[in-house]
């Protein structure tokens, strides 16, 4: 227990260490480690916000596909619409074509009926004048009679 | 071990005080003027060898990927820095982090020389002329004394630039028991035992721990001397204690580095 100079020198070689550390020592370690740490939490943020951006970028993709899709429907709709449209003018045309043709038969076959009834109205007339001739040339003078005769053709 | 002091036929007592007197050197007239060149010797290279290793490794520190070296320079380092972060509130990487690095790494390498087997590193000090040699700087009160009487200056030297000398003195008087004039001598006495029982008790339980271990290695050494049994036993014994010297030596370096950061934390903050 024999307290000496060797106090003194301990202490100066503890100053002199502790000098070392404090200037040559302590700063470079300190300096990586907090680079790192700096480099590290840089890291993480960006990381973070890349899965931000992915998120969003998800969210957009999904909103325009479903703006594609909905648009898509409604253009199938209207394609639908217009085809039911077309074929629905194509019926319409078609029935007032076929009524036309119809409405047009329809007036020949009149016109040729009247044209029958006529033929045959003058063939009767000319018939009944031949039968009231016949019969009447006994009786009756046939000029005194055909002012008669030719009223009821006319009236067939 | 058995052999060799066979040989020399030394007696138990004169044994213990060789191996427990210091390689002194005279360097002026008086007792005080005395130098323990083996205590010198050993904490000065212990010293540059520690720090020089943390120096070297930090002077490559890279803030990429650690190599396995930097990394366990980077965890003592964040040991220490962890303790102090949470003991002292100020700039710590101005001052007190890297000197409580130092007192930690040094006093712990100071320490750990007491792994050496005492006999043989002795025996290998005798074979290049020196005669006595104590291996543990830390078993010398001077060593624990100029440690822990720096870290006191320095405690004075930290109260004194953060309050003021006026301001340094006035704490002195009047805290911790109030400022009613009839406490003040009171005060006064308690600060005085306060700083007075900061560097025993600092240096003292360092000193103690690592005497009383040595001391026990040598009684150990000796068992092991006096025959088959006792080396046996010694051998078996030594080792056992070596072990829990790990511990020890870890232990007090922490101790002294926490009482170093508590003390210099402590003169920082005003009452």
């Amino acid at each position: 227990m024999n307290i000496n100079f060797t106090l003194i020198a301990q202490a100066i070689a503890f100053a002199v260490l502790i000098w070392f550390t404090v200037k040559f020592v302590w700063p470079p370690l300190l300096k990586a480690i907090e680079t790192r740490q700096k480099e590290i939490a840089d890291g993480l943020a960006a990381a973070q916000e890349g899965r931000s951006a992915l998120e969003v970028a998800a969210k957009k993709s999904e909103a325009t596909l479903a703006e594609a899709k909905q648009k898509a429907t409604e253009i199938i709709g209207q394609a639908e619409k217009r085809a039911t449209q077309i074929v629905e003018e194509a019926k319409g045309n078609a029935k007032a074509e076929g009524d036309r043709i119809i409405t047009g038969a329809k007036a020949e076959i009149d016109q040729e009926v009247n044209r029958a009834k006529e033929g045959l109205r003058a063939q009767v007339s000319a018939l009944a004048i031949a039968g009231a001739e016949k019969i009447l040339r006994k009786e009756i003078d046939g000029k005194a009679h055909s002012e008669m005769l030719s009223k009821l053709a006319a009236e067939l | 071990m058995a052999t060799e002091h066979a040989e020399h036929a030394l007696t138990p007592s004169e044994y213990i005080s060789h191996h427990l007197s210091f390689n002194a050197q005279s360097v002026g007239n008086g007792s005080f003027w005395t130098l323990h060149i083996d205590t010198l010797i050993m904490s000065v290279v212990l010293g540059l060898l520690v720090m020089g290793l943390v120096w070297w490794v930090a002077r490559g520190a890279t803030a990429g990927v650690p190599t396995k070296r930097q990394a366990f320079v980077e965890l003592v380092f964040g040991f220490v820095d962890d303790q102090v972060k949470n003991i002292f509130h100020g700039n710590r990487h101005s001052f007190i982090a890297p000197t409580a690095l130092t007192v930690f790494l040094w006093v712990f390498a100071m320490n750990a020389m007491d792994f050496l087997p005492v006999d043989i590193f002795a025996k290998l000090m005798h074979g290049i002329g020196f005669d006595k040699w104590r291996a543990v700087p830390t078993s010398d009160i001077n060593t624990t004394f100029a440690l822990a009487l720096s870290v006191w200056i320095l405690m004075i030297f930290f109260s004194i630039k953060v309050k003021g000398f006026g301001g340094w003195i006035h704490e002195l008087f009047y805290s911790p028991f109030g400022t009613k004039i009839w406490v003040l001598p009171l005060n006064f006495l308690f600060n005085l035992i306060e700083y007075v029982s900061k560097p025993l008790s600092h240096s003292l339980r360092l000193f103690g721990n690592m005497y009383a271990g040595e001391v026990i290695f040598l009684l150990l050494g000796m068992w092991a001397a006096t025959g088959l049994s006792g080396t046996i036993f010694g051998s078996i014994l030594g080792a056992g204690w070596s072990i829990f010297h790990i511990l020890i030596v870890a232990l007090q370096a922490f101790i002294f580095m926490m009482l170093t950061v508590v003390y210099l934390a402590m003169a920082h903050e005003s009452h």
